[in-house]
């Protein structure tokens, strides 16, 4: 209920982990101990073994099972990873994992005129819930969901016969592909527009929501940081000052790689959201793949700074760059 | 919670203070939720009201989700917003932060809870459990309170006690014989039979006193409209409870033998005594009330003389029920020795068990005792602090906006003290 809440941490049972779609597994836990059913649009965070390395990621709750008890949970398995996901996709059933309660931070408000969902691909895990309660409460919405082939949308069918001509599904390779003005215009005043998606679905809504004046309160919003404009690639850092240089492989974070070679950084939400581990961009060998919504568009566009969190760097042919020679790239920080 | 779940435990326990969150509870008369910051403790839970300036009631957690500094010590910005006093993030009336220092974007997980809120019968109605079961048609029915075909006010009182007590005190009516002799007691209402009814939310407690000498509050109120009149009445009392702490008690006395039992009151007076009680902590509660009137509605020097009359009444349940806590908290060993006259207040017991069970592993862990306790000293802060800059009230709502604060200072007054 609260925004925010302190973590607490139990061991959860694997009682089930299917293909949903491609790439896409469902898991559902048990935990030992749950004080309450995820409310919509709330996540746990689980302990992963990234790289033989305890981690932790986070992702959203797509509902309850039928007990009131089960947390279901899909999950993508990202391109080339060794990472989280990858993880998260090896589970059995019968494994125990660590979890956290369910977390808040995009909470649903409830009571207002009207209220659009738009998911972009793996992003319908954190609206499948808030529909369904939309839905029990007769409220006035519609429900949009994008990807980029039929293929990979996971709950497509049983979100269809759930919530019938509410549902749009809009299907790259079927030219039937979002359009962002429209879904903007779509919004009636004084309702909302909740999204989840991939960063480059989401800077495209800001942009059109600002550009409509939008009041910017009425677009929510959650990001993992987990996707940028570009496919991840291996990069090397530098930090000059400190005498450290480190190759970032395609599958670990700029703060971890620089952390594992010694660098003192701060950090708190790893997503991407709080600013904590913004670094200074000194050079740039390469394209900067931007993944925080804590820097504006215009923040974005100086790139004199990235959170290194979820940031990335690509190759200049990668990036789009004229004449690039597709040398890996190599980016040159300070840090605080 | 102050006790765990106990199969089989017996809901009249004596240490049973807790209270359901999926519930409207009364915060405050309409009047003192304005233009400013007003913190409350609401079920344990540190709430900020105001109001915007289209004059929606407002209901914020009192806790900024940067670091929870308490948003009732910042300001009221723009229309609708509040600013964090500490480091100036501001959200709007649905929570959502809409201005973060020294960045460019909002953060979208910044948000603090916005409580449902309804304004209903002159009060500020909050739910503090899950917003998706917030339905406006649960909030009880007391449109006496504002309804053209009655008079009354009322005021606030803060007692120490759980808000069961009150329920209990209101719900059995025969302390009034031995608490309030002077005024309102009788010795027919110990004497009297009751019936009690109730189904899966209210309880119902009717009492009859038929051809008594009234007392004096009622021998009074009949003389206004029987100036005359002099002779025994019929008394009635039917207390009608509403989960988890709303009574709303019909009361009044007519010319005995008119026929008030077969239902006409032509030949009487009614009145609604209205209360509704809102847990603070596990051991202290609001006690908002009003004394509501059939008769002489247009004699306003009538609703001064009752309300301030009741406020005397009620200043000697105060004092027992406050006592009563202290006795039960200096006795933890000891339990209820439930009687027969209690038979109402066991059923709302019941009632408000169940409903405390069924959230039971389906509320998000409600704040316990010690944070409730916490914040009432947190908010006893920031109210001293935003009291200097409160609207002075004008007409009715200041005279009761006065009551609150003298209430305390001058309790004895009332006319009933003096017999009347």
């Amino acid at each position: 209920m609260a925004a925010t809440s302190a973590k607490k941490w139990r061991r959860a049972r694997v009682l089930d982990v299917c293909e949903v779609a491609e790439h896409v597994r469902q898991v559902v836990l048990e935990p030992e101990h749950l004080e309450a059913p995820a409310a919509p649009g709330s996540h746990i965070d689980i302990g992963v073994y990234v790289n033989g390395r305890a981690d932790v990621r986070s992702y959203s709750v797509v509902g309850m099972g039928a007990y009131g008890t089960e947390i279901v949970l899909g999950v993508q398995l990202a391109r080339q990873s060794r990472g989280g996901s990858a993880y998260m996709h090896a589970l059995r059933r019968g494994q125990e994992v660590s979890i956290t309660q369910p977390l808040q931070n995009f909470p649903l408000n409830y009571g207002k005129p009207a209220y659009v969902l738009a998911a972009g691909g793996i992003g319908i895990t954190a609206l499948v819930a808030m529909g369904r309660a939309l839905k029990a409460r007769g409220a006035d919405y519609q429900f949009v969901y994008g990807a980029r082939s039929r293929g990979l949308m996971a709950f497509a069918d049983e979100l269809v016969a759930e919530h019938g001509d509410r549902l749009e599904l809009r299907v790259d390779d079927e030219g039937t592909g979002l359009d962002v003005a429209g879904l903007v215009a779509g919004v009636p005043d004084g309702g909302e527009l909740y999204v989840c998606g991939p960063t480059p679905m989401l800077d495209a809504i800001k942009a059109a929501w600002a550009a409509a004046g939008r009041r910017p309160a009425d677009l929510r919003f959650e990001t993992f940081g987990s996707s940028g404009r570009f496919a991840p690639e291996a990069f090397t850092v530098r930090i000059p000052r400190l005498g450290l240089e480190t190759v970032v492989p395609h599958d670990v974070s700029m703060l971890e790689a620089l952390e594992a070679c010694g660098a003192d950084l701060m950090f708190d939400c790893r997503r991407g959201e709080c600013g904590l581990c913004q670094v200074k961009v000194v050079d740039v060998e390469g394209v900067i793949d931007h993944r925080d919504v804590f820097l504006s568009d215009a923040q974005h566009q100086a790139g004199d700074r990235l959170q290194c969190c979820v940031s990335r760097v690509v190759s200049a042919r990668t990036g789009g760059l004229a004449g690039a020679d597709g040398q890996p790239a190599v980016v040159t920080i300070d840090v605080p | 919670m102050s006790q765990p779940a106990r199969p089989g435990a017996a809901p009249a326990h004596a240490a049973f203070r807790s209270f359901p969150s999926n519930a409207w509870y009364a915060a405050a008369w309409d009047h003192e939720v304005g233009r400013n910051l007003l913190p409350k403790t609401i079920a344990n839970r540190p709430i900020v009201f105001y109001r915007t300036a289209g004059g929606r009631a407002v209901a914020l957690a009192d806790a900024c989700w940067h670091r929870l500094a308490p948003l009732s010590m910042g300001k009221l910005r723009g229309d609708d917003e509040v600013m964090c006093g500490y480091h100036g993030i501001c959200y709007d009336a649905d929570g959502r932060a809409t201005f973060m220092p020294a960045q460019e974007t909002i953060n979208p997980s910044a948000t603090v809870h916005s409580y449902p809120v309804v304004e209903r019968h002159r009060y500020v109605w909050v739910w503090p459990g899950d917003p998706a079961l917030a339905d406006p048609d649960l909030v009880p029915d007391l449109h006496m309170n504002d309804h053209p075909d009655w008079a009354g006010d009322g005021k606030t009182i803060h007692v120490n006690c759980s808000y069961q007590l009150i329920v209990d005190n209101l719900m059995d009516l025969t302390h009034e014989q031995f608490v309030h002799g002077s005024s309102i007691g009788h010795d027919a209402l110990s004497e009297s039979d009751f019936e009690v009814t109730h189904d899966a939310h209210t309880v119902t407690v009717t009492k009859w006193m038929l051809g008594i000498d009234p007392p004096p509050f009622w021998k009074r109120n009949l003389q206004d409209r029987f100036p005359d009149y002099e002779g025994p009445v019929d008394r009635w009392q039917i207390i009608h409870f509403t989960a988890p702490s709303t009574v709303a008690i019909d009361v009044g006395v007519a010319k005995a033998g008119t026929g008030a039992p077969d239902g006409d009151r032509s030949q009487g007076v009614t009145g609604t005594v209205i209360n509704t009680m809102t847990p603070e902590t596990d051991r202290t509660c609001f006690y908002l009330w009003a004394f509501a009137r059939d008769w002489c509605l247009d004699k306003q020097v009538i609703t001064t003389r009752l309300r301030e009359g009741v406020s005397g009444v009620f200043f000697e349940d105060e004092v027992m029920l406050e006592a009563q806590q202290r006795g039960i908290e200096a006795n933890p060993d000891y339990d209820f020795y439930n009687l027969n006259i209690d038979a109402g207040s066991m059923w709302t017991r019941r009632i408000v068990q169940r409903m405390i069970d069924a959230e039971r592993g389906s509320d998000s862990e409600p704040p316990d005792e010690a944070s409730g306790d916490a914040a009432v000293a947190m908010g006893a802060v920031t109210g001293a602090a935003n009291a200097a800059v409160h609207e002075e009230g004008t007409g009715m709502a200041a005279e009761v906006a006065g009551g609150i604060a003298g209430h305390r200072q001058q309790p004895t007054v009332g006319l009933m003290g003096r017999g009347l």
